[in-house]
Parts: C-alpha cells; structure tokens; sequence
C-alpha cells in the first residue's frame, strides 16, 4: 500500500502537472471575457512540440542542448523527493529539503547557461535578472522549508509534511502561516507569473524567465515546457501541502485533497494575474526580500516554539 | 526692412509668387527668431519651384492661427539649423535625403528613411563606450503584430543610457506618387498614408484639394467629417488605454478596452461601410449622406460604449499596481516637448496644449469643439489619462454637434486646382496634428506634396523619455506614444 501510494506521488505529477498550466489559463480567460483553450491543450502543444525537429545556432554548442534535458531531469529528480501533503515520497531522506533547493538550482543554472551560449542579447539580460531574482528567492525558500522541518522537528520533507496535521497548525498557526506566504511569493517568482513575470508577453525586453529559453525549439522546447509544469506542480505540492493539513492516514484521500489544494492554487493564481499590473523590474526585489523576511521570522519562531 | 514671412490661414491657398523668397541668412535668422518668440516649426523643406530648389518653412503662431510662410533659395549646401533649433532635426536630415543638400554643421545627419545606406551616407547608429555598457538591439522585426522598426538601446545593466530609433522599413514612396495628381488615385493614396488614422489623413488631403479649387464643403459635409474625425480618435485612445494596460500585464482593461474599439471601429463601419472610414471622404465633402437618424443612433451606440469603456478603463487609475508601473515612467517635461516641437495628446500629456481644432480650426471646428484637455507630467501615466479624458470630451462632443445637426448638400463638385498655388492644411488627429503642404504647377497638377504625420515630431520625443530609464519599461512608454511607423516612413 505505502510502495503504491509512493509511486503515485511522483505519477500524479507526471500526468497532471500540465493541467495546472490549463487551469491557470482558462481561469484568465473566463475573467478576460474569453472562451479560453480546452483544458487539454497544454498536452496537445506538448505533442506537437515532440513532433518537431530542433533548430540550433551555429553560435551555441552542447551547453545549449543540455540546458533543457538537465531543467527536465532536475524537476523529474525532484518530483520523487517532494511528498504530495502527507503522502511520502518514494525517496526520503535527513536534509533532503537541500537536495530539493540545490535540484532547482541546478536546473536553473543549467538554463541560464544555455541561455548565455546563444550569445544573444537578450537571452544575457534575461539571464542577469533571473540569477538577480534567483539569489534573492534561493534563501526565502531554503528558509521556508527549514521552519516546516524545525517547527515539526522531522528530519525529512515526506516525514515533516506527515506530521503537518490539524493539531499542529492550532500550536504552530503563525509560524505555519508565514512559511505559507513565503511559499506562495516563491511560487509567483519561481514559476514567472504576475507579479513578477508575465508568462504571455511577447516583449523580450520585459521577460525575465521567457526570453532565456526563446532559441528553444521542437523536442527541447517541449522538455523546457514540461519542466516548467513540473515545476508549477512541485512548488505547488510544498504549498498546498502545508496549507491543506489533511491527515486521514488514508493516502488516496490525502492526496486528493492536495490535488483540489493544487486546483484551488491554479485558480488562485489565475485570479492574480487577472486582477494586477506587474511589478515594475526594480521593485521585484522588494517583494521577494519581504516574502524572504516572513520565513525568516517563521524560522526564528520555529526553533524555539 | 520688408518682412521676410506671408502670413496664411489653415485652409486658405497662396500663389507662390508670394511667398517671399530671401537670401539664406535671413532665412535662418526669420526661423530662430520666430522660434524666440514661441512660433512652432510646422514644416521645413526642399521646395522644387521654377527657378531652381528653394527651402520652404511654415511655422504657426497658435495664439493668432496664423501660418507664416519663408523660403530661401539654395544650392548643394547650408548652414544647419538644427544646433540652434533642435525641432529641425529630423526636417534637415530629411531635406539631405530627398533633395541632396547638406545641412553643414547638422550633429546627426544621416537618413531619416533610408534604412540600407552605403559608406560616407552618414554615421551608422550611436554607441557609447565602455566596459560595463551594453547594446541591445530590437526590431525591425517585432514580436507581436506592429510595424517594423530598429531600436538601438545603449545600456548600463537595465537603464538606458541613449535609444537610437531607426526608421524607413515602410517607406513606399507616397509622396512621390502623389505628384502629378490629383488623379482618381490620389484619394486612395491620402487614405492610406497612416492605415489607423485614414480620416485625418484623407481630411487634411481633402481639405488641400478644395482650398486650391475654391470649393467649401457644405455644413453637413463638415458635420459628418467631424463624426468620422472623432470615432477615429476614439476608437483609437481606446485601443491604446488598452494596449497599455496588456504592455504592464493588467488583463481586465486590456482584455475589454481590446474588445471595446472594435465597438468604436464597427461604428466606423455602420457609417462608412468600412472599419478604419475609407470611402467616407472625398474631395467637396462626404461620399454617403447619411441621414440624421443614422447619425444619432450612432451616437447613442458610442454613449452607451463610453459608459463600458468607463468601467474598463476606470479599473487602471484605481488600481495601485498600475498606477505604480505609469506614474513617473518615461517622462517628457514642458521644456523638452517645447523644444522638439512635440504634438498631440503627448504634447499635451506635458502640460502643452497644442490641438489644431483649437489653434488652426477648419470645417465644424470653426463654430464647435471639444473641451480642452491638458495634463501636467508628460509621464505614461499623463499620456494615458489624457486620451481617457479625450475620449469623454469627443463623445460629449458628438453628441452635442449631431443633435443641433447641420444642413447642405454631402457632396458639392469640386473645379480644377489653381494654377502655382501653395496651400498648407492641419487637421488634428488622432494623434495629433496632420500637416499636408501641397504646391501646384501651372496646370494646376500637384508639383510638391509634402505630408507630416504627427509621428514625425513625436519619435524624438520617444527617444528622450527613455532617457535613464529601465529597459523594462520601454514597451509601455512606446505604447503609451503609440506612433506611427508608415505615416513617418511615407
């Protein structure tokens, strides 16, 4: 049973991650006015994606072709450590909240080089602002996740989300609540979504994450693609799983109510960047530092309850 | 000492003989001193008269609607003006381009069009130097669907030092093909000067037609240009309150004030038969004499807009986000909009009021106009407030002009064009003033016609807001210009 439900974690990610993109989509549309695309469409940009053929500089070299294999492969890697709420992981471990961080890290890394081989200009400004934003939201999340371990006092993520229950946010209500905050401002930066990014532009000069992975194209942009949706789901699990503290010691039912959690995000996410401007570039430090501080508070609180 | 300007009206036609024609010296003194005094560069430009090639400027003195014409003959070579009168920048830079003198002592001259040019053409593009400096380049082919255009940013991290604009990808020759005419063609060309502003265009195109042939429209004629004239501008701040908000990410006024202007535009269309208002004008008037019951459900359909539009548009100046993303960006002062001789709602925009329906009134605009609108800031947020308030001001308008109606004939006919005449036509835009200067030879045919876009004062003004600015916010400052690329490439 414990064997099953494990591997349903990660499973569950692989197939419904891109239809968090579909929600967050639609839900824009619907406030826009607009019909939208079928929730399925994501999937179907993905197949065509993987049906086309790749064109590559003749500026760029292999860095420019690991850059999305490594962004998949790290969200792949992630996806087995990340418990969905109370359902662990297939792969746990003492400090592997570090593995997680350093995963994004090197997928981010990977990409931002890639980005740079292209040489082009833009792809070098989109990098400097998305290392500028990383190392400011690397920390806020590093700090997060650290409060949940030191406030269950649980050595792993899977063993520290199972013992995020009812009775622990009644005595950990504060502490709980401002990781969540910073948890939902990593959610926005990570995943590039208002206020911090516009993941619809078409203006490179004010894309941030978008104009790293423009030379892109066919199976490797499929791969950036599906990254990303892994991504919006993984983050979303260290989110919803914290904020859904549903504990029935029933792993079907527990993950269920994380996968509505995911749903609720989406929309959540969608309302956000329905009803606000983005920030301006300079400002967006302002809004990670601030969502850095209050897991930084929950941390302090945390270690000495 | 004879003065060395004729003074003109908008709308009236001159005989070249006329306009004085001075040694060059005096020539630059009458401009410099006519700009001490406050006067506006409208037109500067090689003039291809009998006798040989002369410079023709008309400046306009606002306060008394005048239009003073000079000219001076020249041969390959003069002393630029441009160091002491910055507004005659791009005019010098393109008199070398089309005729071939070189304005000596010009700090940038090079092509203002011609995008291909060969060694000893002129400087390439500006750079700065240094270590820490970088140059991104965008355009002229564009991610979204706008016209094409270079923009060279000189950068140090995100601020922008210099941005150098390189236009002329949609130069097609129309100045050229107008010569010679009017023909049956001629009205098809005025239409598509600048697609989004085809009335105005087609206006200031008419207007030139029936001052040289002594033909006034009749007051119904001038009632349903106005509509036209108006919707335009509306359906088009509309679009662009719009176009400002998606550029800052804010999706409800973007989504609805995009879906908004094809109710304005489609209000075009009941009138016209088309979208953007071509075939509605023509020389003498109107082609379609629509009735007043046309014309006031119209109206009413763009009250009843308004007030949808109200609750998109209302949504930018309430919500701080957006207010934080235009308030202080891409600012233009009074001094520099003064200086390059700016116009329209962006000159506005800077706390300077400059509205040809106003300064140079011609058709209904004689008797009725809109209320002023004039902001303070010369920021994107000014530029965006002030087409909201002239979107309300030009509804208010409509209404009032079409219920006290207007009667006469839609159409009169119009006679041959006067013989060596020159006649020079504003009409205010939608994105401000339209000049068309047009000479006729002795059989009354069209020997020079020069057409000046409003963006063909206004890109320079573009350039200089985004002095010290982020990078990132050049996209809503280009759209809070929002000029245009075929009417300044012509």
């Amino acid at each position: 049973m414990a064997l099953i439900s494990s591997i349903l974690v990660p499973a569950s990610g692989l197939v419904l991650a891109p239809l968090l993109v579909a929600v967050i989509n639609r839900v824009k549309a619907r406030i826009a006015g607009r019909q939208g695309p079928p929730l399925v469409q994501p999937y179907r940009d993905l197949a065509k994606l993987l049906g086309k053929g790749a064109v590559y500089s003749t500026t760029t070299t292999w860095l420019f072709r690991a850059g999305p294999v490594v962004s998949l492969a790290t969200a792949l890697a992630a996806l087995l450590i990340v418990p969905l709420g109370g359902v662990a992981a297939p792969v746990h471990f003492t400090g592997d909240l570090v593995a997680v961080a350093g995963l994004f890290g090197l997928g981010r890394f990977l990409t931002v080089v890639a980005a740079l081989d292209t040489g082009s200009p833009f792809e070098g400004m989109g990098a400097s602002r998305e290392v500028t934003f990383a190392a400011l939201v690397e920390p806020a999340l590093f700090l997060a996740l650290a409060s949940i371990v030191a406030t269950t006092r649980m050595g792993s993520l899977s063993s520290a989300y199972g013992a995020v229950d009812a009775a622990l946010w009644s005595a950990a209500a504060p502490t709980l609540g401002l990781v969540a905050a910073t948890l939902l401002v990593v959610y926005l930066v990570e995943n590039s979504r208002i206020p911090v990014d516009d993941p619809t532009t078409h203006l490179e000069l004010t894309m941030i994450h978008e104009v790293m992975v423009l030379d892109h194209s066919g199976v490797d942009l499929a791969f950036i693609e599906y990254g990303a949706a892994l991504k919006l789901w993984l983050l979303g699990m260290l989110l919803v799983g914290l904020v859904v503290p549903v504990r029935t010691a029933n792993p079907w039912l527990d993950g269920a109510a994380v996968i509505a959690g995911l749903a609720g995000l989406a929309m959540v996410v969608g309302l956000i960047e329905s009803t606000m401007a983005r920030l301006r570039m300079n400002n967006v430090p302002a809004l990670i530092v601030g969502g850095g501080v209050l897991a930084a508070v929950a941390f302090v609180v945390g270690l000495n309850p | 000492m004879t003065t060395p300007w004729l003074t003109t009206y908008n709308g009236e036609a001159v005989a070249i003989g006329l306009v004085p024609s001075v040694s060059i010296d005096r020539f630059r003194k009458a401009l410099l001193d006519a700009s001490d005094q406050g006067d506006r560069l409208l037109a500067l430009t090689g003039w291809p008269v009998a006798g040989g090639l002369r410079l023709l400027a008309a400046v306009a003195v606002d306060a008394s609607r005048q239009i003073r014409l000079t000219s001076a003959p020249v041969q390959d070579r003069y002393s630029a003006l441009t160091p002491e009168l910055l507004a005659a920048h791009y005019f010098e830079r393109e008199i070398a381009e089309q005729f071939g003198v070189h304005p000596a002592g010009h700090p940038w001259l090079k092509p203002v069009r011609q995008t291909e040019h060969g060694p000893g053409a002129g400087p390439s593009l500006f750079q700065v130097a240094g270590e820490e400096v970088h140059e991104v380049a965008v355009g002229p082919v564009h991610a979204g669907i706008i016209e094409p255009g270079h923009f060279r940013f000189q950068c140090h991290g995100e601020r922008v030092l210099h941005l150098e604009i390189a236009l002329g990808y949609q130069h097609r020759g129309v100045e050229q093909a107008l010569l010679g005419g009017p023909t049956p063609r001629t009205l098809a060309l005025a239409e598509t000067l600048s697609g989004d502003a085809t009335l105005g265009h087609t206006t200031a195109y008419c207007q030139v037609v029936e001052t040289l042939a002594h033909t006034k429209p009749s007051a119904r004629a001038n009632l349903i240009r106005a509509v036209g004239l108006e919707l335009e501008r509306i359906a088009n701040h509309v679009g662009d309150l719009g176009a400002i908000a998606g550029d800052i990410g804010f999706l409800p006024t973007a989504a609805y004030c995009g879906a908004l202007r094809g109710t304005f535009l489609n209000l075009t269309l009941r009138l016209t038969g088309n979208r953007v208002g071509r075939g509605l004008l023509r020389p003498g008037g109107v082609a379609f004499a629509i009735d007043d019951a046309e014309l006031l459900e119209v109206v009413a359909a763009t009250s009843s807009a308004l007030e949808e539009t109200r609750q998109a548009v209302e949504l930018l100046w309430s919500s701080p986000s957006v207010r934080a993303r235009l308030e202080r960006i891409g600012t233009v002062d009074e001094a520099m909009a003064e200086t390059l001789g700016m116009v329209g709602p962006a000159a506005r925009a800077s706390g300077l009021y400059r509205d040809a329906r106003r300064d140079h009134p011609t058709g209904l605009y004689r008797h009725r106009r809109p209320a002023e609108v004039i902001m303070e800031g010369g920021d994107c947020f000014a530029r965006a407030m002030t087409r909201w308030l002239e979107i309300i001001r030009s509804v208010a308008f409509l209404q009032r002009v079409v219920h006290e109606g207007a009667k006469g004939e839609a159409w009169l006919p119009v006679g041959p064009l006067a013989a060596n005449h020159l006649t020079v036509s504003l009409v205010e835009g939608w994105r401000g003033e339209i000049c068309h200067l047009a000479t006729t030879d002795a059989g009354g045919r069209f020997l020079h016609y020069k057409v000046i876009d409003p963006s063909f004062h206004n890109w320079f003004g573009l350039a200089m807001a985004l002095r010290n600015q982020a990078i990132s916010d050049f996209p809503v400052c280009n759209k809070s210009f929002n000029l245009s690329y075929c009417g300044h490439d012509l």
